[in-house]
Parts: structure tokens; C-alpha cells; sequence
């Protein structure tokens, strides 16, 4: 089933959650919702799942407008980050609710409920489990009961809120491997919200970054880390540095020196220059290269970390460098950026600084050396 | 009332400390305000001798007067249980203006001497009164009246024990049961209401208890009518009236006293068994 999102706006009282958001969601993909929280990916998850309404706009489930259709008719299957698991029934009965609060008409007889829940017990890999309660259980077996309870509806739409976020760092692992195998296994179409960005990456065939209520890119996580579209998605992907620079002739400076990067396709201006910790290289100090004192160095596992202070503002830049260079503390250093991006930046600038123009921050062209 | 069977623990290392003496506390406080008047109240009985109470406590009249008290304290607990559970989940569930002021309301039956509320109760369902007025048949001076009085008492005791349980009922399982197709009705059955059992039931054993000891306010909505709708307390008081000693009252309020410890211990059992069912909150 595949999902489409449509100028969506949505309002709480008179603040605004999403912002004019459109989407199109393959039938049978695996898509991440990413983003800092407050940047609406949660809002955006309970309207596809009909828990909030919109404000305007409208979200489609094949061709069909799910924005006439309550809850209940949308056949959702939604995961909670606290599992919601209902407490006084047994996981059994837990799995089979949604069949068992059908109709007359459509419901399954009791044996066919239990046979289906014991089924999917055997599917979350927690057989044998039927007769507990949910309190008996651990967190990471209690959010597989309540995908089991989402599944046992044969939902169009398999929809997680933060499915892994009150679980510990290794059953969170696992617990990522184990949906990817079972999404691979079943099919279903899956959105699921996160704020954790590695497994947004290494989990979701392609990532919706949100930022503020809008969303900012969506792709593989080859384009996320490589392309990033906007300098939000640059700075909250992965590490970087980022320094104020103006676009001048197709040339970048840096306070009063001309760095030596390719700039002639930037529009020229007021400028912000980012750069990742491993894509920088030291340099011999000279003309056209970045300089900075040591405010601190740090071992890295199997390689080291420098931190300089770049100019007179004392931009902060890390530099991830080989074991073997360990410069002193305040001694000065020379770097050069191998991989960049430059996106125009007109607040960046004191003096300049203009609210309406920093918004509207323009992805410019970035180039790769070599 | 179920904390004083947790004695195995008593041996227990704790990391909690003043065990000793707050035990020491609560055992000396229990037996100062409960057990030692009760145990007088028991020894007066015995003094009528074995005969004399068995005649008293068989009697037509007195087992009239239990069964008055304890079917009418029923009635009006079951009322309470159902209008309180309503109450709790409007004071809850939602904001309107003027909410504070309700909640407030709720606890005026605590603050009000009964007996004031015995007399406004019984001059508005007077049969010239002005609810009376409105029905063909007498409310003061039937068990009708006698239930209105007791409901009014017992009204606090379901809404309060309801409502922090229903504040904390986590929303999200309503949600997680509408998105399983469950519509509203059924989410409140099987949904919310279950939880919700282990303090229905307390409320509903204070409400009880506090109805069946209820004399205040009865008294003046009914005179009481012996073997129709005399209530026990008013038979022990007019026994005492009669008699020049204790005996034949305390009597009657040792066998009340037996039939209510039973009740309660059933009802406490009957909690234990809905929170081990429902799970307890949290």
C-alpha cells in the first residue's frame, strides 16, 4: 500500500507542528522518520495513522483519501514507544484484541484467535509466551508483543513511534536487525519515527530528515551523509565543523584570507563552509590554507582527535588526524578541507544578519576535490 | 485494613528504617482508637449472658434493622460506585469552566454535619417539599428517603479513589486500541474499566462502610418503622433508651459490628483477587 502525503499542514492551537509537508511513500518500503525532537515527526506519524487530523491537506493510501476514514476504519498497525501493551490481559489475549473487538460478522472464532496469536508469537520469536502477563516480560519483549498486536490486524501500513527509544543499547541492536529481517520477511509497508540517525541509516531504505516542521531531505543514507541538502541536514547527519566564510569573486575567505577551495559556482555573499572531521587533512602552512590554534587533543580509538580554534572568533573545528601526529596544546596548525560543502548563509555575518534571509538558506553547489 | 497481614515480614532486614518504632506506633494507635473500645463494646455484650444475647440478636425486630442497614447500605453504595465512576471521568477526562469548583463539591458531604444534611434532605423530599412535591408517592419516611440519605453520605468515596488512578491511565492505551479497530465502547470496557477495578472496589467498601454506620442524617428523613425501614443504629439507640444498662444496645452493635468485619474482609479479598486479575496500577 503505498502512501501519499500531500500538502500537509497542521496546527495545535496556534502552533505550528508541520508546515505544508508532502511525501510519497513506497508501497513495501522501509522509511525513517528523523529528526531533532519537535521537528514534527511524530505529528507526522499519528496523522498517517489518523491519531491527529490535519489542518489541511490530505494523505492518500493508494488512491483512496484516508482523511475520511477514522481510526478505526484505517487499518493501521501503530507501536508505541512505551508499548501500550494492555496490562491486565494475558499476551495472548494482548495479540488478539483487534480480532476479537471486531464485528460479529468478520470476527475469527475464539480458537482461530488463539491459533493466530501463538502464530505470531512464533513469528516474534517469543513462542510459548501466551499465558503471561505483560509485567512478566522484559522491554525488549514486550515492544515484539506489541508489534505481534499491530501485525494481527493485517494492517495496510505498519506504523513504529520510537519503537527502539525506551530499550537499552544492545537489545536495541538486536531488536533493529531482527525488524529489518521481519519487514524483508513480511512486506509491509513500514514508517517508523526516530531521533537516532545511525538507525535511521542503517535500517530505513530511505530517510525523511524533519526539521522544525518541515521536512529538509529525503533519501538512501548514501545521499543523506553525501549530499545533505541543507546545512541542518549537514550538521545533524553525522559529525562536522562548520566556519563563517564570504563568497567573493568565486573565491572563499576566511576573515582576511583567501582559502583555496573552489567557490565559482556559490553565489557569492555571506557563507558558512562545512566540513567532517575525517575529510580534512593537515597542511604546511601558506597561502590558501585554514590555520588555528590546538585547544585540545584527544585519543580516538585508532586515531586522534585535534580540536583548533580557527581565527578571531575562535571557531571551533575538529580534525581527525593518524595516531602518530599529536601536536601540543597552543601550537598553531595549518589544515586544508578535501571534501566540503558551502551553503550561502547571510546571517552568518554580523551586520548582516537578516532573519527572513537566514531561512531561506540556499543549498549552493559543493565540490568535491579530486 | 489488608496491611496487617504483611507480619512474615516482620523478621525481614529492611533497608527502610524505623521499623520498631513505627510499628510500635501504629499497633498502640490501632488498639488505643479501635480495638480497645471495640473490645469494650464486645465485653458489654457478654454481660447480658449467652441467652439474653442470642434472644436479642434473633429477634424479629433486630434482624429487620440489620437487614434495613445492610440492603439499603448496598443500594446506596451501588449508586455511589456507578454515578462516582461517572464523576471521576467528567472531573478527569475533561476541562470545562467551573471544573474546580465541582471537584470541590464532591467532598461538601465530608464537611457537612449529617445532621444538617438529614434536615435539608428531608425538608426537599417532604411530601410539600420541593423535589417531594414532584413525585405521586412519599420519599421521606421510606427506605427511599433512607437510600437518598445514605448516597448523599457516601458520595466522596468512589470519585476520589477513581480519579488519580483514571489521571494516571495512560492515554496511549486508548489510542493503541483505536487503531486495533476497537470503537469508544469497547475501549471503555475492555480497556479502561478493567484497571480501574481495584479502586472501584475500595470506594466502593468505604462507601459501604460508611453507609451502614451512617445514624445522622437518617434520622431525619425517616423515624424509622420497626420491621419496615428502621434502621440497626436507630435500634440501638432506642434500646439504650429503654434499658437502664449498655447490654442490649451493644448487643446489637456487636453483631453489626461481626456482619460488617465479615463484609470488609470479603470485599478486601475480592480487591486482592481484581489487582492480582487487573495488575496493580503503574
Amino acid at each position: 500500500m503505498e502512501i501519499r502525503i500531500a500538502n500537509v499542514r497542521k496546527e495545535f492551537g496556534r502552533f505550528p507542528a508541520l508546515h505544508d509537508v508532502s511525501l510519497d511513500i513506497r508501497s513495501g518500503e522501509l522509511i525513517a522518520l528523523l529528526g531533532p525532537s519537535g521537528s514534527g515527526k511524530t505529528t507526522l506519524l499519528r496523522l498517517i495513522a489518523g491519531l491527529e487530523h490535519t489542518t489541511d491537506g490530505r494523505i492518500y493510501f493508494g488512491t483512496e483519501d484516508a482523511s475520511a476514514r477514522t481510526i478505526q476504519e484505517r487499518n493501521v498497525g501503530f507501536v508505541f514507544q512505551h508499548y501500550a501493551l494492555f496490562k491486565h490481559l494475558t499476551i495472548a489475549d494482548n495479540i488478539g484484541f483487534g480480532l476479537r473487538v471486531r464485528p460479529r460478522a468478520t470476527r475469527p472464532s475464539r480458537k482461530e484467535i488463539r491459533r493466530r496469536a501463538s502464530e505470531l508469537l512464533d513469528l516474534v520469536q517469543l513462542p510459548g509466551l501466551e499465558k503471561r502477563l505483560p509485567r512478566q516480560l522484559s522491554g525488549g519483549q514486550r515492544q515484539r508483543v506489541a508489534l505481534a498486536r499491530a501485525l494481527a490486524i493485517e494492517p495496510k501500513v505498519l506504523l513504529l513511534d520510537e519503537p527502539f527509544g525506551a530499550l537499552d543499547a544492545q537489545v536495541r541492536r538486536d531488536l533493529r536487525r531482527w525488524l529489518r529481517e521481519l519487514h524483508d520477511k513480511t512486506g509491509h509497508t513500514t514508517v517508523f519515527v526516530t531521533h537516532d540517525q545511525e538507525e535511521a541509516l542503517e535500517l530505513a531504505d530511505r530517510v525523511v530528515v524533519m526539521s522544525q516542521g518541515r521536512i529538509e531531505q529525503v533519501g538512501g543514507a548514501d545521499d543523506i551523509y553525501d549530499a545533505p541538502a541543507s546545512p541542518f541536514v549537514f550538521s545533524f547527519i553525522g559529525e562536522s565543523s562548520s566556519l563563517p566564510i564570504v563568497v567573493r569573486n568565486g573565491e572563499a575567505w576566511f576573515e582576511d584570507r583567501r582559502v583555496a577551495i573552489a567557490a565559482h559556482d556559490c553565489e557569492p555573499g555571506p557563507s558558512r563552509l562545512f566540513m567532517r572531521p575525517h575529510d580534512i587533512d593537515l597542511a604546511d602552512a601558506g597561502e590558501g590554507t585554514l590555520s588555528g590554534t590546538v585547544a585540545m587533543v584527544r585519543r580516538n580509538g585508532g586515531g586522534r582527535r585535534i580540536e583548533l580554534a580557527a581565527g578571531q572568533g575562535a571557531h571551533r573545528v575538529e580534525i581527525e588526524v593518524p595516531a602518530e601526529i599529536a601536536p601540543s596544546v597552543g601550537s598553531q596548525v595549518s589544515f586544508r578541507p578535501r571534501r566540503w560543502r558551502i551553503y550561502a548563509d547571510p546571517a552568518s555575518v554580523k551586520g548582516t544578519a537578516n532573519a527572513a534571509a537566514a531561512k531561506a538558506s540556499v543549498p549552493a553547489r559543493a565540490i568535491a576535490a579530486e | 485494613m489488608a496491611h496487617a497481614f504483611s507480619l512474615s515480614r516482620l523478621r525481614k532486614p529492611s533497608v527502610i528504617p524505623g521499623f520498631g518504632l513505627t510499628f510500635g506506633f501504629a499497633v498502640t494507635y490501632l488498639s488505643l482508637i479501635v480495638l480497645i473500645p471495640i473490645a469494650a463494646l464486645v465485653l458489654q455484650s457478654a454481660s447480658v449472658g449467652w441467652d439474653e444475647f442470642w434472644r436479642i440478636a434473633t429477634d424479629a425486630r433486630t434482624v429487620a434493622a440489620l437487614r434495613t442497614s445492610f440492603g439499603l447500605s448496598l443500594i446506596a453504595a451501588l449508586v455511589n460506585m456507578f454515578f462516582g465512576l461517572i464523576l471521576a471521568w467528567v472531573l478527569t477526562r475533561y476541562r470545562f469552566p467551573g471544573r474546580r469548583i465541582v471537584d470541590a463539591m464532591v467532598d461538601l458531604p465530608f464537611a457537612l454535619p449529617t445532621a444538617v444534611a438529614g434536615i435539608s434532605l428531608g425538608s426537599l423530599y417532604a411530601v410539600n417539599g420541593w423535589v417531594g412535591g414532584l413525585f405521586d408517592f412519599r420519599i421521606t419516611y421510606t427506605s427511599i428517603g433512607i437510600t437518598i440519605a445514605l448516597v448523599f453520605v457516601g458520595l466522596p468515596f468512589v470519585v476520589r479513589t477513581v480519579q488519580p488512578v483514571l489521571e494516571d491511565l495512560d492515554k496511549e492505551l486508548e489510542e493503541a486500541a483505536a487503531t486495533l479497530g476497537a470503537g469508544r465502547w469497547r475501549t471503555v470496557i475492555r480497556v479502561i474499566l478493567p484497571p480501574l477495578v481495584p479502586s472501584v472496589l475500595t470506594g466502593f467498601a468505604l462507601a459501604y462502610a460508611r453507609a451502614v454506620g451512617e445514624y445522622g442524617s437518617v434520622v431525619f428523613v425517616s423515624q424509622g418503622l420497626p420491621y419496615v425501614n428502621e434502621i440497626a443504629p436507630q435500634l440501638i439507640v432506642i434500646k439504650l433508651e429503654e434499658s437502664a444498662n449498655y447490654g442490649p444496645a451493644a448487643v446489637i452493635a456487636t453483631v453489626m459490628l461481626a456482619l460488617a468485619f465479615v463484609l470488609l474482609l470479603f470485599i478486601n479479598l475480592l480487591q486482592a483477587w481484581g489487582r492480582r486479575r487487573f495488575g496493580s496500577v503503574g
